[in-house]
């Protein structure tokens, strides 16, 4: 089974504040799955997910900390990569 | 005009949980602060001794020589449960967020003067050394001490040294450039000042016996460090001489030391209620750690006080004596 | 005065490392092995702790500033809970005993957790990896304390919970999870951090929660979800944590690989062994079902460990051999061990109950291949002799596995007709196991596992009785003043869940917020 193959999932409460969030996952990740469940939703994607601070601040209208997510992450799996503008869940080396 | 809102009433069976009820006296209403704390530990029937320390058991109140008959004893004045612990924080963290933010956009570190600047890099940036010695030691408290009631405040006091540590680096930032760390972290290991204090700290970092460690780190060197440098240092000799923006981005550790003060000396007080061998024992322990800290801070208080820095010392000295013995920790 | 420069903005990564790892320095007042004296003893070679990467870089005052916003949220839902009597609008009052499970079998791990963290929080001589250990044992206590503050409301109205420390320390069932966390904590640094950040909340941790919070969610339990969705986003970071931790150790040398590959191979063993109350939990006492515990196994631990374990190949690590015999008995361990707890209900602090028609129905759809051929017949049995007044309940004290602790009720993996047993002979003593892989870890170190306290032999040697009780008094009751000894309530904290207080109690407080009289 190739490496590629391999999924990366984020799950998060699905609420007002993280609409815009979810909104700009989808967006930057054309091939991410969206599976909603009760009160939270989890993103799913081959390879990588990435979540642009960028993206969400032209969604939400204000300055965005990537940090925030810690507020309403639920879930996650993959290497996780961090820093001021991009936060990369990733199986690749 | 009154409203009386009405929900279904249903009698509850009890009011708290066994363990604590029984220590409370009564199944009274409890605290969060008292349901989070009391009795949280395991005090019996341990399974297996640990590979790294066989000669205790993982929890055991022999690792000190201070004895208590209720560990439980031990109070937090401050209530600190998690909840109410990052709550009191994170206010904190705001308004000293705001400081940094408004000396940083109002370009007041261009108007600090230069002796004041240097000064305060000079002092305060291998503080971060030395909290960071702090938070390490009160970690160890938090792990190797007996019951929930005072190994929880220790990882707090861990947590906030750890966060002050961060503050002053903060500071070295602003001040300066990353590179002034490096220059401060160059004295910490090798400037003849620096050098006494760097020995203490790593003496204590090998002490056994955890209360002793708290006294040591948490009432003697703390307790002479933070007024000295935060409060006479800063708060005083600075903003008196155009240093208001470093005493504005240090309101955190003035205010920490305040607070933290009323806790660390709870729990002398209570240690040494409990017995005069507790007492002898605390009373010892002071006498040994006072005269090495205060003249391990000589050498840091002259770099901003100069020749009015022995008497500052002796101030804050005596101050420790008095709250010595209104804890009684008088042999 | 000349223009300020415009300082060069750090980066997250570059500003973290200023923060945390550059507070350390190479002492040379006191021997750096004096200093961290455990971190060598059990053959992990580390050459570089610089290669430390940190997974989530988060300092103090952002900590703060992000956890005190979930506390303001989570205490103001289990606030409006508990105001508005929330345990009421539960499914039914049997999900009550889950969270009966809960409170005296996981939270006081959480504690145990906070504590062992902050152990090696001190020991790791890398700044960067104690950093990260002393935070997560911040979070732990957050959740030791959010979980006893939710589920205090509870403690108020129903039985079993209100003596969860005490039970937590001596009674029998779990022994099963205190000796799980007790194991972990008392091994060696590396060994905690391998079996508790990296295979209890990495690999197992989804098993763990998603059952216990999305059956809350299922069931009504508003603060429990509550509780279970604002953990998660600590246990993000634990994850993170964790898996940092396996890739540093393995990366730093090659003679690393076969000891982090036993560890991983025990402790996720004895997390399955422990995880069988979660199984039975989800099967059988959630009255609204989320899913069986053979479906969340192959969601949460073979698709999603899949992955894992296919990055780990490259270092050599390959899926711990146990797991062929947890595939085996995933039909089956659920019913097995609610089969015992319904029969030993004496010594429980929950209730129990037989499966009715319709759950016996959904578990033959979930098992097509072994509950109507092994377990069905045995319900239905017990369900005649209730019916008949005569409801069936073990009196004798079951004999348990040296090293899990669990009563050998487990059956051969493959043959589900045959009890499974092992036995050693060690040092004048004949000790027991469930299963082989107990086995081995009890060879690996028999001097650890003969100092565990089987509760049944505790009882047998006295050591389950009030302090100043008289064995040799006339008229002495021994499984009575056993149950005295754990402060069990008997006929109200144990026994069958139907006609019980909590039982009468809930459908009588429902009738009173239903009803006008």
């Amino acid at each position: 089974m190739s490496e590629a193959g391999s999924t990366v999932f984020l799950a998060l409460q699905a609420n007002d504040d993280t609409r815009h969030v979810i909104d700009a996952i989808m967006a930057d990740n054309p091939t991410a799955i969206l599976d909603p469940q009760p009160a939270m939703v989890r993103i799913t994607n081959r390879g990588a997910l990435v979540v642009r601070r960028e993206s969400i601040e032209e969604r939400m209208g204000r300055d965005y900390d990537l940090q925030e997510l810690h507020i309403n992450m639920i879930s996650l799996s993959g290497r996780v990569d961090e820093t001021d503008d991009e936060l990369t869940l990733s199986w690749n080396h | 005009m009154q409203m009386d809102l009405r929900t279904v009433t249903i009698s509850p069976q009890r009011q708290t949980y066994g363990h604590v009820a029984r220590h409370l006296g009564e199944d009274k209403a409890a605290s969060r602060y008292q349901e989070g704390t009391i009795g949280l530990q395991t005090t019996g029937n341990q399974h297996y001794r640990p590979v790294w320390d066989p000669a205790h058991e993982y929890f055991d109140a022999s690792r000190t020589a201070v004895k208590m008959a209720d560990w439980y004893a031990f109070r937090d004045p401050r209530q600190y449960y998690y909840g109410s612990y990052v709550l009191a924080r994170a206010k904190q963290q705001d308004a000293a967020e705001a400081a940094f933010d408004f000396v940083e956009t109002r370009g007041l570190v261009a108007t600090l003067p230069e002796d004041i600047r240097t000064a305060a890099l000079e002092i305060l940036l291998p503080l971060r050394h030395v909290a960071w010695g702090s938070s390490m030691n009160n970690d160890s408290i938090a792990a190797y001490g007996y019951g929930t009631a005072l190994t929880q405040p220790a990882l707090y006091y861990a947590m906030d040294q750890l966060g002050i540590a961060q503050f002053n680096t903060r500071i070295g930032l602003l001040l300066a450039d990353p590179q002034a760390l490096d220059v401060a972290k160059a004295s910490w290991l090798e400037d003849v000042r620096w050098q006494s204090l760097r020995r203490l700290v790593e003496d204590l970092f090998v002490e056994s016996d955890w209360f002793e460690l708290m006294v040591a780190q948490n009432f003697v060197l703390d307790g002479l460090l933070y007024p000295l440098v935060y409060q006479t240092i800063i708060d005083d000799t600075f903003a008196q001489n155009g240093g208001a923006a470093v005493a504005m981005v240090t309101q955190f550790q003035n205010e920490w030391a305040v607070e933290t003060q009323k806790w660390t000396d709870a729990q002398l007080k209570v240690a040494c209620a409990e017995s005069a061998e507790n007492r002898a024992l605390i009373a010892g322990w002071i006498a040994k750690w006072k005269a090495r800290s205060a003249s391990a801070l000589l050498p840091i208080a002259q770099c901003a006080l100069g020749d009015q820095a022995e008497s500052a010392l002796d101030e804050v000295c005596e101050q420790l004596v008095k709250r010595a013995q209104k804890a009684g920790a008088v042999a | 005065m000349d223009m300020p420069v415009k300082k060069k903005k750090l980066g997250l990564k570059e500003r973290y490392a200023l923060m945390t790892r550059g507070l350390g320095w190479e002492p040379s007042y006191q021997s750096i092995d004096d200093i961290f004296p455990m971190d060598s003893f059990e053959g992990i070679k580390i050459h570089d702790w610089d290669a430390w990467e940190d997974p989530f870089r988060l300092t103090m005052d952002s900590y703060w500033k992000y956890q005190a916003e979930k506390e303001r949220k989570l205490y103001a839902i289990v606030d409006a809970f508990a105001q508005s009597n929330g345990h009421l609008t539960l499914s039914d009052s049997r999900y009550i005993n889950t969270v009966k499970l809960f409170v005296n079998g996981f939270a006081p791990l959480e504690y145990m957790s906070h504590r062992g963290f902050a152990h090696i929080g001190r020991q790791f001589r890398g700044v960067g990896p104690r950093v990260a250990c002393i935070m997560q044992s911040l979070d732990e206590m957050r959740h030791s304390q959010t979980q006893i503050h939710a589920i205090s409301n509870y403690n108020r109205y129903y039985s079993g919970m209100a003596e969860f420390r005490h039970h937590h320390d001596y009674l029998p069932y779990l022994q099963v999870p205190k000796s799980f966390f007790e194991d972990a904590a008392t091994g060696g640094p590396f060994e905690f951090i391998v079996a508790i950040g990296f295979a209890f909340e990495y690999v197992l941790t989804n098993l763990v929660f998603v059952p216990f919070i999305s059956g809350a969610a299922y069931n009504g339990d508003m603060g429990a979800m509550t509780f279970g969705f604002s953990a998660q986003s600590d246990e993000a970071r634990h994850m993170t944590l964790g898996l940092e931790v396996i890739k540093f150790v393995l990366e730093q040398d090659p003679a690393n690989v076969p000891i982090v590959q036993k560890w991983l191979n025990k402790w996720t063993w004895r997390g399955v062994r422990v995880l069988t109350l979660v199984a039975m939990m989800q099967d059988y006492m959630l009255p609204k079902r989320v899913m069986s515990w053979a479906e969340a196994w192959e969601i949460y631990f073979e698709e999603n460990c899949g992955a894992l374990f296919r990055d780990l190949a490259r270092y050599g690590i390959t899926m711990p051999p146990c797991v062929e015999q947890v595939r085996l008995e995933r039909d089956h361990l659920s019913h097995m061990a609610w089969a015992h707890f319904y029969q030993a209900r004496g010594t429980s602090d929950f209730h129990v109950w037989l499966p009715s028609e319709d759950d016996m129905d959904w578990l033959s759809s979930k098992y097509p291949e072994t509950f109507d051929q092994y377990y069905r017949p045995r319900f239905e049995y017990w369900a005649k002799c209730e019916a008949d007044g005569k409801p069936f309940e073990a009196t004798a004290v079951p004999m348990q596995c040296q090293v899990c602790q669990i009563p050998m009720l487990f059956t051969e993996p493959g043959h589900p007709m045959t009890l499974a047993q092992r036995h050693v002979h060690y040092r004048d003593e004949q000790y027991h196991f469930c299963s082989e892989h107990c086995e081995e870890i009890f060879n690996d170190e028999p001097e650890k596992y003969i100092q565990a306290k089987i509760a049944g032999h505790e009882v047998f040697k006295g050591n389950a009785f009030r302090p100043g009780t008289d064995p040799t008094a006339e008229g002495f009751n021994p499984a009575a003043e056993a149950l005295a000894f754990f402060k069990v309530e008997h006929g109200r904290d144990n026994g069958l869940h139907h006609g019980s207080h909590d039982h009468r109690n809930f459908e009588m407080w429902r009738g009173l917020a239903k009803t006008n009289d």
